[in-house]
Parts: structure tokens; sequence; C-alpha cells
């Protein structure tokens, strides 16, 4: 047993050696200008906020937070509510060439952004659409769309047929059985699924970088990539950029861990 | 209302989108790539398959062909091996299983502009932890046409090997102990166990996270746009950063089009190269 504790403590501290990149992104987002470079000692003599307060006050970051966060929140709505009306039909539902839109599906979840950037941009443009909202969660909410309903029509077929039935045989029209019967049963799906999609639009980078132009839509690792140094890198304000960058990662890896692996094997282990 | 009226209902938006923001799209690329377009100068005329025919003599092409796949190859082989250990050392974790999948996966779920700008700092000639920990070296890793692409390479594998140690590690999960108890008495313990039982059970879903992670690298493009947007002489200029900078940076739509139907088509053919093998695979199994 007390071998057990030991062995597992290691591998531990392995994964804490694996994760150190980010710790030490962690530490110089606290390390006083003046002890950055070069880098004469591990540990700082003091510890200091001066890099987030620069970040908050002089940065974009706050507004590209907000718009990241917005942005991704839609996108992921929009993808889970078309997804799940779009799996629920493909789960349960007479459809005609049905094995064809799903291959159709898994083909969409290859397709390579470089491909598709050129041709959304120029129609992004022809709409008004550059520089807005609106143009980053069609992107991203398309993008996410065939891994969402391949989730979940993996998820409603795993709910017994028979329930629905019941809920028939009670009276129950389909809308009933839809909202009482389906949506209670499948929303841990849901959930795994649409943390996917929020981690997609939270980390896009090229269509955000393709199609803004200002801070009105800029997101988050946009001006993370485009961060100013006027005459040398400002590495400690990048490192606090990047922390703040990283919160929901982190908040989604800790604390949606269980939903967060279930969509990630579910959408691997695809058969 | 019938169920096939209400299943086309149902189907319609999400078709819909699909249809205008993505099939839409990938049609279109294959029109723009056999025209002459550059916004600017106001130029769009056909030009039939010439980009395709200069692609096949232009040495940058071929240069970030070979980039493309020298970073696929070496860091999708990394990621599987060192993956599978991963999840074979986390296999046996009985505490603080939340914990060490936390860690584990942190590195999966950052954004990829910050892997770039963390390992950028990490290998900064005076500031960087590496130099540090190598006794004060002034290595200029980035800059270095030799040791930019192990770097980047280095940066990619870091992040993307949890989700191969993830897949393994569920695999391994269900494996019954008593497969290995029959196998001791068949004398077979350590090395003889891993090739015997393990090695044949999880091969079929590391051939499933090769062809993800195959596609994936593929198509990578924030990490080496980010970290060193191709250089130094192009040492890293995969076919997506290519592609990009003829899009958006000297704006020859078509030409730039036509590098990425490129990408396009090398995933399709990896993608369908990868499923035949599998099905092979899973019959034979």
């Amino acid at each position: 047993m007390r071998a057990g504790r030991l062995r597992d403590g290691l591998v531990l501290l392995g994964l804490a050696l694996y994760a150190a990149p980010f710790f030490w992104q962690a530490l110089t987002s606290l390390r006083p200008d003046a002890e950055l470079l070069p880098l004469a000692q591990l540990w700082p003599s003091r510890l200091t906020l001066a890099h987030y307060d620069v970040v908050f006050r002089l940065s974009l970051m706050p507004r590209a937070l907000v718009n990241s966060l917005g942005i991704a929140l839609l996108s992921t709505l929009l993808a889970v509510g078309l997804g799940a009306l779009a799996a629920y039909a493909l789960a349960r539902l007479p459809v005609c060439g049905r094995g064809l839109i799903l291959l159709g599906m898994i083909a969409a979840t290859a397709f390579p952004q470089i491909a598709t950037v050129s041709p959304l941009y120029l129609m992004m443009r022809a709409f008004g659409l550059r520089d807005t909202w609106l143009a980053l969660i069609l992107a991203n909410a398309s993008f996410a769309l065939p891994l969402v309903i391949w989730l979940l029509a993996g998820f409603i077929r795993e709910i017994p047929l028979a329930l629905e039935e019941a809920a028939a045989v009670d009276g129950a029209g389909r809308p009933a059985a839809l909202r009482w019967v389906v949506l209670p049963l499948v929303a841990p799906g849901m959930a795994s699924a649409g943390l996917l999609a929020f981690l997609f639009s939270w980390n896009e980078f090229l269509f955000a970088y393709s199609f803004t132009a200002s801070e009105a839509s800029r997101t988050v690792p946009v001006a993370l990539a485009l961060f100013p140094g006027v005459f040398e890198v400002p590495w400690g304000d990048i490192a606090a950029a990047s922390l703040l960058a990283s919160l929901p990662p982190i908040l989604i890896v800790v604390a949606f861990q269980r939903y967060l692996v279930r969509g990630l094997l579910a959408g691997a282990l695809r058969e | 209302m019938t169920d096939r009226n209400l299943s086309w209902l149902f189907l319609a938006p999400a078709l819909l989108v699909l249809g205008g923001l993505t099939v839409y799209p990938a049609l279109w690329v294959l029109w723009l790539s056999l025209q002459y377009r550059i916004p600017v100068f106001s130029i769009a005329r056909w030009a039939g398959l010439e980009h395709y025919a200069f692609l096949a003599v232009d040495t940058r092409f071929w240069n970030a062909a070979g980039v493309t796949a020298v970073f696929t190859v070496v860091s999708v082989a990394l990621e599987c091996g060192l993956g599978l250990g991963v999840a074979l050392a986390l296999r046996g974790q009985r505490h603080w299983r939340r914990v060490a999948l936390a860690l584990l996966l942190l590195a999966w779920a950052l954004p990829s502009v910050v892997t770039a700008k963390m390992f950028e700092w990490l290998y900064h000639p005076s500031g960087g932890l590496v130099n540090f920990l190598l006794g004060g070296r002034a290595i200029n890793w980035l800059g270095d046409p030799a040791l930019a692409l192990p770097a980047l390479i280095v940066a990619d594998v870091w992040r993307t090997t949890p989700f191969v140690a993830l897949l393994c590690y569920a695999r391994l999960l269900t494996i019954p102990p008593e497969l290995y108890e029959a196998g001791q008495v068949d004398g077979a313990a350590g090395w003889q166990a891993f090739a015997r039982i393990t090695w044949p059970l999880v091969r079929p879903i590391l051939l499933v996270v090769l062809l993800f992670r195959t596609l994936d690298a593929l198509r990578a493009f924030d990490l080496m746009f980010v970290l060193t947007g191709g250089g130094p002489a192009g040492s890293t200029e995969t076919l997506t950063v290519y592609a990009y900078r003829a899009l958006f940076q000297t704006l020859q739509v078509g030409f730039g089009a036509a590098i990425g139907v490129v990408v396009f088509a090398l995933v399709m053919l990896v993608a369908v190269g990868y499923l035949r093998l599998i099905n092979r695979e899973s019959r034979t199994a």
C-alpha cells in the first residue's frame, strides 16, 4: 500500500514536471522586469503583479477577453443547438441518405482550415461581416458542427428507445417526449460536446486572425500573437496575458474534466 | 407532422449552415485555385492549371512540402511513443487520479498561440529556461536553421502527447486483469506480457490515434506561424504557412488557394489510406 502511494506520487511528480513550461510562464508573469533578461536565478527575489496591471490598463487584452468569451459562448450555443436537432433526426428519425450525411460529417471534421479560409474571407467581405462577432461565430460554429453532431448522435443512440416509447404510450407527443425524456438524458452529452466546441472557439486562431482588423472583434489568441512591444519584447506582460488566455482551459480540465474526457473519448472512438 | 417531415425540419438548419460555410467554401477554393486573382491590382482572370504547374517546379513549395513531411512524421512518431509511455505509467495510478489527468490535459487544452508564446520564451537565448538549465549557454534555438524545426517539433509534441496518452490510457483500463493473471501462468511477465497482451490490444486504438494526429499535424498552422513565422530561412515553413503568406501577405488569392487545395488533397488521401488500413486490421483481428 505504501509502495503504491510512493509510485503514484512519483507519477504525479513526473506529470507536474511535464506541465512545467506552463508553471514557468506563470512564474514569469510574476517576475519583476529587472530579473527577466538575462535570467540569473530560477526563483525571483520578489513577486509582482505589475505585469497584470499593465495588461489590464494598457493593453487590448480586456477587450479581447470580452470578445473571445462572447464569441465562444454564442458559437457553442449555435453549434450545440443546431447539432442536437440534427443529431436527433440522424439517430432516431427516418432520413433518406443517412449514411451519406454521416460520412460527410466525418469527412468535414478533417477539412483543413487553411483551404476554406480564403473563400470564407471573400464571403464575409461580400456580406460586410469582416471585423464582426457574427463572422467568427458562424465560422467557428460551422467548423465545430460536424463533431458536435457526430458526438450527440452517438449519445442519443445510447438512450434506450423503450423510454421514448413509454412516453408515447403515456400520451406524450414527440415534442413532450423530447423535452422531458430525451433532453435530460442527453444533457451530459451536450455538456461534453459543448465543452469541446467552446474550447475550439476559444483557441481558434486562423479565422480570427484573418477576419479581424480592429479590436472590435479581435480575440484573445490574436491579441496575444500581436502583443505590442515598443522597443523590446515585454516578456513579463506577454506571460501575464497568456495566463489570462489560459484561464478557461484550466477551468475546463480542472472542474469539467469528466465531461471533457468523455467527449474526447467518444469523439475519437467513433466506430 | 410525419416523422419524415420532422426529420427534415430538424436537419435543415444544420445542413444549411454546413452547406453554406463548409461545403460551398470547399468547392469554391477549387474554383479559386484555377484563377489569377490579385485583388489589390483588380486582376481576375482564368488561369486553368497554371498555378499547379508552377507549384510542380516551385522550390519554395517543395521545401515547404519537405518541412511538412518531416514535421508530421517526426512529431506524430514521438507523440505516439511518448503518449503510450505516459498511459502505461498512469494505468496503475490509484490516488490523485483527477489531479494527474488535469496536469496531463492542461498542455492539450491551452490555445496553441499560448503554447507558441511560452516556448518562444523558454527558447530565448539569454532569458530562456532551456539555456539556463544547460548551464548558461547562449544557443539561439529559433534563430538557427538547423535547430528551429527540432525546437518546433518539441513544442508540438508537448502540446499533443496528452491526447495520445488519454486515448491509450482509456484503452488500457478496459483490459481485464485476468488476462495478465492467465499470462503469468504461461510465464508471460514484464516485457513478455506487454508484447503478447498489451500491445495487440492497444495497437488498433493507436492506429486510430495515428490517423487523427497525422491529419492534425498536416493541417497545423498556429504553432509555427506564431513561434517562428516559418523562419529562419524557410526552415520551418510548412505548406499551411506558405499558403497563408500567399493568401494574406502577397495577396495572390488564386495561388494561395492552390496550395490550400494541395493540403486538402493530402489530408483526404492520408485519411482514406489510414481508414483502409484500420478496416483491414479490424478484419484480421
